[in-house]
């Protein structure tokens, strides 16, 4: 039965990948990548991997579509060029995919117990976890404690891709945008226009935010951690923003401030390490925190995701208001 | 009363599957822009809505249930609003929603 | 050969090669981006095939389950979705930029611009 389903998703997944390749609009191929990430997201579900399917979904189906979108509304809509050498492409690519084929012959079976990748570091995760960490979400406990250190790297390659994307287009550019638009005569829709909209957003958006705090504080015990609530976190200030527009969401919280609290986010992680450095265990070790070791795991975790969250939430809105005060421009 | 559940969780299950169905047929061959918005929303609101509640039948009374019962209001809730968001926006970009049926064809 | 076996992977590398192809093919800078999204995207699939083991569960912990799927790929791909995602962004800053430049997002105007100044 998992095996329909598997192979249901995947071809699903091939013609959805087809048609991105066939098809001009680029309001429709971004709209399929949406789609497909769903997809992928369903796909690491029925393959157990429920941590990723929610991260996949949240990232890959919100905040991507929504960087696109803001992007087409900014410049073309429609490709205009026809696919170059499409023949001697289509050679390279097959030859490629003949050689990466013959290369997973040699792969151990889909589902194989005793392949080489279950053997030497994961059953020791598996069956240590419970007593050196103490929580009961394998993921979560090695994400941020058995490899805390790749995760600080992750939160810091994320807030350098929010500095560089602020360096790229620029923090006067947002902060002038309300008096660019009332230079231009622009001035925000009439709100009763769009009351049905309105009366449900204002409804949505602090359940909204409530989901994202207990998606933060249950990653010990479920799918859920820093990334994932960052996301659904900055997903409610951007539906504030869609409704009411840039100039009000940046009064709720302006780019610098949130620039502020995206390095905040990195420190509280930094932090945490250089504290247990100075309490005399390793960087990143959690179990000089607190006189009981699963205590101190307990409070190192929780630090971090705090800090991961952060950084998430801040990068991801400060991105969105970048690329939404370029549309301004354009107008 | 276990057999009663059963029964209405794959009559709930099996409608919503219906209009699933339906609804993607319909997307293919109504003429309409909102045609084709009455034909999703209609997978949108009704399918996915029934399947929720046939699952909340299968599973009993205990926490899934519940998380369930949240995610079918949020459907309920928000499924319609985005129709009605689809559809405010093509009417002021113009799209008229009674096409006579020549100028169709 | 046991096509059951290897299935997944196969479909893995099929997505791969799409995602390759839409890059080397298309002019246009977004559907760049969107090809480099579904090659990263179907490297995930591989991976969490390769982590998945028959008749187990999710990785978390819960009483009466032996059986649990390997959960260090899920952490790998966790951090790669995130990162995945930030480069994008970083991506279609620039595109906004080259716009701006230029006034046309599809390299061989672009280039042809390049060669006029």
């Amino acid at each position: 039965m998992e095996l329909i389903i598997d192979i249901t998703l995947l071809t699903f997944l091939g013609i959805t990948a087809l048609a991105i390749n066939r098809i001009d609009k680029l309001f429709c191929v971004i709209m399929l990548s949406g789609i497909y990430s769903l997809l992928c997201a369903s796909l690491f579900v029925t393959m157990d991997a429920v941590d990723v399917a929610f991260t996949e979904a949240a990232v890959g189906t919100g905040i991507a579509t929504v960087l696109l979108l803001s992007t087409i509304g900014a410049t073309d809509t429609q490709q205009r060029s026809a696919p170059r050498r499409p023949l001697f492409a289509l050679l390279v690519v097959c030859a490629t995919g003949a050689i990466l084929i013959y290369g997973t012959m040699d792969m151990p079976a889909f589902g194989d117990p005793d392949a080489p990748i279950h053997q030497h570091v994961a059953p020791r995760y598996l069956q240590e976890s419970q007593q050196e960490i103490g929580s009961d979400n394998i993921v979560t406990s090695i994400l941020s404690s058995y490899r805390g250190f790749d995760t600080l790297g992750e939160t810091v390659v994320i807030f350098t891709a929010g500095l560089s994307v602020v360096g790229l287009i620029g923090f006067r550019g947002m902060q002038k945008f309300g008096d660019r638009q009332r230079a231009a005569g622009i001035t925000q829709d009439d709100m009763g226009k769009h009351l049905v909209l309105r009366i449900v957003i204002k409804m949505f958006i602090p359940l909204i935010l409530l989901f994202a705090l207990y998606v933060q504080f249950h990653g010990d015990f479920g799918p859920g951690g820093g990334f994932q609530a960052g996301v659904i976190f900055a997903s409610g200030f951007i539906f504030y923003t869609l409704m009411f527009g840039l100039d009000a969401a940046m009064r709720v919280v302006s780019p610098r401030t949130l620039s502020y609290i995206a390095a905040l986010g990195v420190l509280i992680y930094g932090g945490v390490g250089v504290a247990t450095l100075l309490m005399g265990g390793n960087f990143l070790d959690y179990n000089v925190l607190r006189s009981n070791p699963l205590q101190g795991q307990h409070l190192g975790i929780f630090l971090i995701e705090l800090g991961v969250g952060t950084t998430v939430f801040s990068i991801m809105v400060l991105i969105f208001f970048a690329f939404s005060s370029r549309k301004g421009l354009r107008q | 009363m276990d057999t009663f559940l059963a029964w209405a969780s794959i009559l709930c299950i099996g409608t919503g599957v219906f209009l699933a169905v339906t609804g993607a047929v319909g997307i293919f061959r109504m003429p309409n822009f909102f045609t084709r918005l009455h034909a999703a929303s209609v997978t949108d609101s009704g399918c996915a809505c029934l399947l929720l509640f046939g699952l909340m039948l299968q599973s009993g009374f205990n926490l899934p249930t519940i998380k369930l019962c949240f995610i079918l209001i949020f459907f309920l809730i928000s499924s319609p609003t985005a129709a009605h968001a689809l559809s405010k926006t093509a009417l002021s970009c113009g799209a008229q929603p009674t096409p006579s049926p020549r100028e169709e064809r | 050969m046991n096509i059951g076996a290897h299935y997944n992977y196969w479909v893995a590398i099929f997505l791969m090669m799409t995602g390759f192809y839409v890059v080397i093919t298309h002019g246009n800078l977004i559907k760049k981006l969107i090809g480099l999204n579904l090659f990263t995207t179907s490297v995930f699939i591989l991976y969490i095939s390769m982590a998945k083991v028959k008749g187990g569960t999710a990785p978390i912990i819960a009483p009466g389950i032996e059986v649990y799927s390997n959960p260090l790929p899920h952490v790998l791909i966790l951090t790669a979705i995130v990162v995945g995602v930030a480069t994008t962004a970083v991506g279609l800053a620039l595109v906004l930029l080259i716009y701006d430049r230029y006034g046309t997002i599809e390299e061989d105007e672009i280039s042809l611009k390049d060669d006029a100044l």
